[in-house]
Order: C-alpha cells, then structure tokens, then sequence
C-alpha cells in the first residue's frame, strides 16, 4: 500500500494563495464596485459585483456537487471501474457542505437585500403591476426561494456526509465477506437512491428555474434545467479528472491506469455532446418558433456584445470535445487530458457567464480583474478542500467490495 | 488458396493465453483463435494491429454531413428556393437535425458493412470452420503452416501447452460463394462422437 497522502508545501502555497486573492479582488470589489447601492439597476458597477458573485457562487457549488452524483450513480448502477480513483470524488464531495455556505450567503444577500436587479421578482411594486411575474409569484418568491435553496443543499450536504462515512467506515471494517459485503452496498444504495430523487427534483428542475432561470423571470424554459445539468455534470467530471490526474502524480491511487483515464474521458465525450444536444434543442425549438416572449433570451445574447462568447461557448464545450476526444490516444494521454479538462471548466464558466450576465449588467459586460478574480478564491478554496480531505484518508478504500473490478479494469 | 492449417483445441482462458505467447515467441503463425465469446485482452496477447473501423465510420460520418448539407444547401438556395416562416433560405439550425440524422445513418452502415467485410463475412458466403465446438465452449487455436513449418514439431508444441486436442487440416483460407467444396472434408466426417 501506498504512504498517506501530504499535502506539498507549493499546493498549500497556492490553494491558499488563490483564496486570499479572491478576498482581495472581493475587498476591492466591495470598496471599488459599490455593492450597497442601486438595486433598482441603476448602478451598474453594484449590479456587476452580485451578478459575478452569483455566477461564480453557483457554477462552483454545482461542480462539486456533481463529485456527488458521480458517486451516486456509480454506486446505484454497482459500477465498479472508479472504485481505484472513488475517494478522489469523496474528496471533492467533501467541499460542499461549506461550498454551500458561501454560496448561500450570495444567494440570501441578493434575495433579502431586495437586488431587483438581479431578480425582478424580489422587488414588491414591479411584482404587483407585472401581469406575468405576478402570475409566478407562487413560485418565484423569497420565502420558496430560501426554503426550496436551504432544503436541497442541507439534503445534498447530508447524503454526501454520510456516503463518505459509509466509505470511512470500510477501512476500519477490514475485508468484507460476502453477507458483510452485500450489507454495506445495500445501505450505500439506499441513500443514493434518496439522493437522486433529491437530485432530480434539484438540479433536475427547480433550482436551475430558481436560480438562475428567474433573472429572465419573463422568459421560460422547461428544458433550463436539463441544460444546466449537462453543463455542470461535464465540468464537474473535468474536475475529477483533473484531481485524479494530480493525485496519481502525487503517487498515489496506484491502481489507476490510462484504462480509468480513457473512461473519464469518454464521460466528458459524451457529456460534452449531451450538453451541445440540450443546448441546441432549447436553441433551435426557440429559434423556430420565433415567439417574442421566447425569442428575447436569445436576441440579447446573439445580437450585441456577447455574440462572440455565444459563439466561442460553442466552440469550446461543443467542437474541441468533440474533434479532439473521439480518438482513443488523446483520452490515455494525461497530458491532453489535463488541458481538456481545464478548457472544459472554462468553457462552462462562460456558459454559466452567458446564463447571468445579459439579464443583469445588460449590454455592458466586463471580463476583467473583478470576474477573473472571485474565480480564483472558489478555486483555492476546492483545492484546500480536497486536500484537508486527502491528507486524513488513504487514497484507495482498500476494502470496497467492487475493488478488483477496478483493479482488472480494461476498456 | 488452400493452405495447411494445425489447430489446437484449449478448454480454459488460463492455458489458452500462455499458450499464445509462447507460440508468438516461437515464431509460428498464428491464422487466427476463435473462441465462444469476446475473451478481453485475448487480441493483445495476439498483437492484433488497432481496428481501422472508427477511421471508416469518421470518414463516412463527414460524408454524411456534407450530403445532408451540401445536399439540402443546394435545394433551398440554388435549386428551388422557398420563403418558409421567413426563415433565411440557409438556414443553418434547421439543418442541423437532419444533417446529424444522415451522419449518424452512413457511418453505422458503413461500419456494419465494413465490420462484415474485415471478418469476411457477408451474406451467402461461406468460410471453412475449423471445429464446431469453437462456438460452444473451446478456444481454437488455428496456426498457419508456412513452407520451412513442421507440423509435427507445431503440434507436439501445442500438445506441451496444454491444448486437449491436436489435428491437422487442410483448407479454404479465405471465403467464398456457393457450397461447400466437395473435396474438403467436413469435421463431422473425421470425428467420431460430435
């Protein structure tokens, strides 16, 4: 067996540095960017801050929320391939119950400071002489909002907790025999069967509608959430991937080979292109009809400043998967891999950036030290999770009944 | 072409890979192992070149998408333009279904085709079979015999490798039209008991 994983002094350096410069960047956008004033939209700086901080607060939180789904649909399909790399995903799980505290936070400021701005439907006299958001109100108001937010993440928090208290539990265990064995699965298999109905009742539809969707909260779509899925299930697979690829780097999880490697990149393959899917469906039903109330979405993000990252979402989630993944060396070469993965976290970064902006700071985007900076901290703050979670474990579960699957694994 | 084969007859995975290496490194020629089901790794252990398949179902996937947007640019902008819904007459989302249809449809015919033609197998011809329970629970082994081979050595070889069942054989090396030919005994004929 391998030694117990440390954490190198330069990631220390880093995971922290990163955070301590989405601090800074936060500090100054607090002192520079004004984030008291004009919830009405008239400031358009203070509109910036919560839209960037909205953005980045989600789009991270998703991410390592999809380590856990990743868990629960490998244990609910008794997949056994990702048992050498599943504490890697355990690790990134880990991050989200106090991801999801700062992500609420963002969230409570901007309902309970009244950002109108951001959400119209939290500002009382546009709701009681706005036919259709009034029509929503059952459901787009700050009491659902919070309790619909507060009770989802608490549900994701929990299960996650418990799936990797199942998975400490099985090191001190010792080897399981085969009742011992079918015991332990069934009682992983339970709560995620619990947390993917969650999941489907979540991310499968209503928090996508809460919390992004109801920036347009004229517009609608039912094919929102799905889109969202893709999007973030395919960045949170790279993330994996990326930690997987470090930590065997660090020389640990031995028995991950190019054969585990070539799997997760089929996974980004193929939901890179379940993302394009969703993404032109929700595109071209919207294109077709032509519908005013429809077609809104779609004139500001097409027409006007963001045509370029429309277009470059497109190229980067949709045609670099797909040209430079379909072969079989690229997916074993850790090196392609790696670049993949980033450019993928990237371009669903921007695509999380094309959902928000052009319904708060309208045609004025920034992409500058505000919006690469805030990035930086969640992504400090997902290194210093995992690790925190890395240096207590060892890195394989060595008594996981489906381990030799993994070990015999070929593609 | 007729040719002289040797085949051996394994009834476990465990002999039959060994097996194989050693008879690569002997520097036989292995014709080819069949075996009742897709045995993993087995194509590795006989240094099987990569299959050309996925570079034939690329190849036919992009004929597909140029026919379907060649095909229909040319209707709706040259050919027979036609005002629909206002819609610009390249309308380039509205293609994208039915030009993703056509790439899909000729890349899988085109592979299943040419599936057929690397395995040679098509309908109605027939290929010489080396031992009927291949398809029910042994791995054949089929080795080549060349000019400088000894048939007798190969098979003393094989016998030492484990292989439950040794016999020489004489036949089709490719596949052909029509009957089987008369000269070629089947295997039923010279075995006694299957």
């Amino acid at each position: 067996m391998n030694n117990q994983y440390v954490t190198p002094a330069i990631y220390k350096k880093f995971s922290v540095g990163f955070m301590i410069a989405g601090l800074l960047t936060l500090i100054l956008g607090v002192i520079f960017l004004n984030p008291g004033a004009g919830s009405n939209g008239d400031n358009l700086n203070s509109t910036r801050f919560w839209a960037v901080l909205l953005q980045n607060g989600l789009f991270w939180l998703f991410l390592v929320n999809t380590a856990t789904f990743f868990m629960v649909i490998c244990i609910l399909a008794m997949s056994g391939w990702q048992v050498a790399f599943r504490r890697v995903t355990e690790a990134i799980s880990s991050v989200v119950p106090l991801m999801s505290i700062l992500t609420l936070l963002i969230l409570f400021c901007i309902v309970f400071g009244h950002r109108g701005d951001i959400y119209p439907w939290v500002n009382k006299d546009l709701v009681s002489h706005d036919e259709v958001i009034k029509g929503k109100s059952g459901f787009l108001n700050p009491g659902f909002y919070s309790i619909a937010s507060l009770l989802f993440i608490g549900i994701w928090s929990l299960i996650s907790k418990k799936l990797r208290d199942f998975s400490k539990e099985s090191d001190s265990i010792g080897t399981m025999d085969y009742e011992k064995g079918k015991k332990w699965v069934n009682r992983n298999f339970f709560w995620a069967a619990v947390y993917i109905v969650s999941f489907g009742l979540s991310v499968g539809s209503t928090l996508p509608w809460l919390w992004i969707m109801s920036i347009d909260a004229h517009w609608f779509s039912t094919m929102f959430s799905w889109y969202t899925f893709g999007s973030t299930f395919v960045s949170g697979m790279a993330l994996i991937t990326i930690f997987v690829i470090y930590f065997k780097n660090q020389g640990q999880l031995q028995f991950v080979t190019q054969e585990h490697l070539q799997d997760l990149g089929k996974y980004i393959f193929a939901f890179s292109i379940l993302w394009t899917y969703l993404w032109f469906d929700q595109f071209m039903l919207i294109w077709y009809g032509n519908i005013p109330e429809e077609t809104i979405y779609f004139k500001s993000r097409l027409q006007g400043t963001y045509e370029g990252l429309f277009y470059l979402n497109l190229v980067l989630n949709f045609l670099c998967p797909f040209l430079i993944f379909m072969k079989r060396a690229p997916k074993r070469n850790y090196t392609v891999v790696t670049f993949m993965c980033i450019l993928i976290i990237f371009g669903h970064w921007i695509d999380f950036y094309l959902m928000i902006m052009p319904g708060t700071v309208k045609n004025n985007p920034h992409l500058s030290w505000f919006e690469f900076g805030i990035p930086l901290g969640f992504i400090g703050f997902i290194m210093w999770g995992v690790s925190r979670f890395a240096s207590k474990m060892p890195m394989t579960p060595v008594n996981h009944p489906f381990l030799k699957e993994s070990i015999v694994h070929h593609t | 072409m007729r040719k002289k084969f040797v085949v051996g007859c394994f009834d476990d995975e465990k002999v039959l890979f060994p097996a194989v290496k050693n008879v690569r490194r002997a520097g036989y020629k292995i014709h080819d192992v069949y075996t009742p089901f897709p045995v993993h790794g087995l194509d590795h252990a006989m240094g099987l070149r990569e299959t050309s398949l996925h570079t034939v179902g690329f190849i036919f996937g992009l004929t597909g998408t140029s026919i379907a947007i060649g095909g229909m640019g040319w209707i709706f902008t040259t050919d027979w333009p036609l005002n629909i819904g206002g819609k610009p007459h390249f309308p380039l989302p509205a293609f994208i279904p039915i030009t993703f249809e056509l790439t899909v449809l000729l890349s899988a015919i085109s592979m299943v085709y040419t599936f057929c033609w690397l395995c040679k197998m098509m309908p109605g011809v027939k290929k010489h079979h080396f031992h009927p329970r291949a398809t029910d629970d042994l791995f054949v082994m089929v080795i080549e015999c060349t000019a400088k081979t000894n048939e007798t050595e190969v098979q003393s070889f094989l016998q030492n490798n484990g292989a439950i069942e040794i016999n020489v054989q004489e036949a089709e090396d490719g596949w052909w039209f029509g009957r089987y030919d008369k000269e070629q005994k089947l295997y039923r004929t010279e075995e006694v008991g299957y």
